[in-house]
């Protein structure tokens, strides 16, 4: 009942700024633009992945669980939009300029990063992949939160001066991860 | 390349400063009492009519639109978008200049007094921002060389430092620690005294608005967007190189120079590129902004990737 629901809600952020785009509201440099707001849904639903499982636990909400692959694929759907910004309106797919991008500007290297890495995770979401893999599963997940780390340096490195917005993220994925480890020291010390 | 060389300024191209205050002030007027719509376009054509001087480019001008509400002006928050809404609050008439260090005249003077003697003429320069974007702007301005001429800088007076008006109250981003508050800028003098070198009043044909830089501002087109310092309020002349705000900030990605260059990127991100704003693709970024010909000769012999 509630999935449909959410997966319009978690593609309203796309058609929204495909919309800002047409009418062009997104101001003198609309394709910078499109590329920042594409980085940060990226970002916010990676969170969000991450936010599911102690949301449920404070709010004993069962659903919650089971669209937590929706939520992360949704993450990876902004992200490849993301890298297709870079490769198309930044770069114009120009490889030698983003071949020396991914070697000499740490940024894109880690960001590069990201996207290399959440593709298998997208890969092995499926019923099926989780029964293959049995316990690989849970360890070759685990990669989200190197992930998530990297994307937040990701944007650090990226920006200018201002890091008020990057270090807001550090502050929720701190809190998320702190929270995973406080359960963990807990139930290693019973 | 479409810079035109060695061509005079004609009369006709140039506003005596008497004639473009006058208007200043009928459009305040007029703005009081709701005229400024109905006038305007009236007031300001022979701006927009008059033809671009020697220096000026032929290039595509950028909308009014995308250069007002796309700018980088700390003082009002580091989001593009922060000046236009922000701005609103700064006074900028009436509005001082402080001159001071090493120049025979020395003092506080009012810019109207500042600006009479002058002539204020248009050039469309290219303005490129160490983010990787352009703009064509057709500034209304004075060379700086002329103010200087007239301050009578001794002969210890190796740089010209300028700085921003500090007012916390009316500059809200000022209250935040973005960067070290005053902004601070300044050039070599010879810099300061070519004739590319501009100081700006207005913008296609009408007044500063505070977004970018009202009352008074410096134009560099050959070097990156922030070394061109908005509502000037300090000028000092000086024997020693000063300290820019940018280079205070990060040493390592900003110098004094920060002359254009697409040979020597940003240490975070290429310059080789730069999207002109308006445009889908990018423009390959040329030395200089494109102004080689009329400043490559004040670094002759300088190493331009140890001098950024």
């Amino acid at each position: 009942m509630i999935k449909p629901f959410v997966f319009l809600l978690l593609l309203l952020p796309a058609l929204l700024l495909a919309g800002a785009f047409w009418n062009q509201t997104l101001g003198a440099n609309p394709l910078e633009a499109v590329i920042r707001n594409l980085g940060d849904w990226a970002l916010r639903l990676l969170l969000l992945t991450l936010a599911l499982s102690p949301l449920r636990r404070l709010t004993h909400w069962g659903q919650l669980l089971r669209l937590r692959r929706m939520v992360g694929l949704f993450a990876y759907f902004y992200a490849v939009l993301h890298l297709m910004g870079y490769l198309w309106f930044d770069q114009f797919f120009d490889w030698g300029e983003i071949g020396y991008d991914i070697l000499e500007r740490p940024f894109i290297t880690i960001g590069m990063l990201c996207i290399v890495l959440l593709t298998p995770l997208a890969l092995t979401s499926t019923n099926a992949m989780m029964r293959r893999m049995g316990k690989q599963w849970k360890r070759l997940h685990f990669l989200v939160y190197p992930i998530a780390i990297f994307a937040i340096v990701h944007f650090f490195w990226m920006v200018k001066l201002d890091v008020s917005e990057p270090t807001l993220y550090a502050i929720i994925l701190a809190v998320l991860l702190g929270e995973r480890l406080l359960r963990f020291v807990l139930k290693n010390k019973r | 390349m479409l810079i035109k060389k060695g061509k005079f300024i004609k009369d006709h191209q140039v506003t005596d400063y008497s004639v473009y205050q006058n208007r200043r002030d009928f459009i305040k007027t007029a703005t009081g009492l709701g005229l400024a719509a109905a006038t305007g376009g009236i007031i300001q054509p022979s701006f927009a009519l008059s033809k671009p001087t020697g220096f000026s480019t032929q290039e595509a001008k950028t909308p009014y639109k995308d250069i007002t509400s796309y700018c980088n002006f700390y003082e009002f928050g580091t989001g593009k978008a922060d000046p236009k809404k922000y701005a609103k609050n700064l006074t900028t008439s009436p509005w001082s200049v402080l001159i001071e260090g090493e120049c025979e005249k020395t003092g506080r003077y009012d810019l109207d007094d500042l600006l009479k003697p002058l002539s204020i003429e248009e050039r469309i320069y290219r303005f490129r921002c160490v983010e990787g974007w352009s703009m064509v702007i057709p500034w209304m301005g004075f060379p700086l060389a002329q103010l200087i001429k007239r301050m009578k800088p001794t002969a210890k007076a190796k740089y010209v430092y300028f700085e921003t008006l500090y007012d916390p109250k009316q500059m809200r981003g000022q209250k935040t620690k973005a960067l070290d508050w005053p902004y601070i800028e300044g050039l070599r003098i010879d810099e300061a005294m070519n004739p590319l070198t501009l100081m700006a009043t207005g913008l296609y044909g009408k007044d500063l608005l505070n977004q970018n830089g009202a009352p008074l501002r410096l134009v560099v087109p050959w070097k990156y967007g922030f070394k061109s310092i908005k509502s000037i309020a300090k000028i000092r002349f000086m024997e020693k190189q000063p300290v820019n705000s940018w280079q205070k900030a990060n040493m390592t990605e900003y110098g004094f120079y920060s002359n254009v260059n697409p040979q020597v990127n940003h240490p975070r991100w290429s310059q080789r590129k730069e999207r002109r704003i308006g445009e889908f693709r990018k423009r390959k970024t040329k030395l200089f902004n494109g102004y080689a010909e009329q400043v490559a000769g004040l670094y002759s012999g300088m190493d331009l990737k140890k001098n950024f």
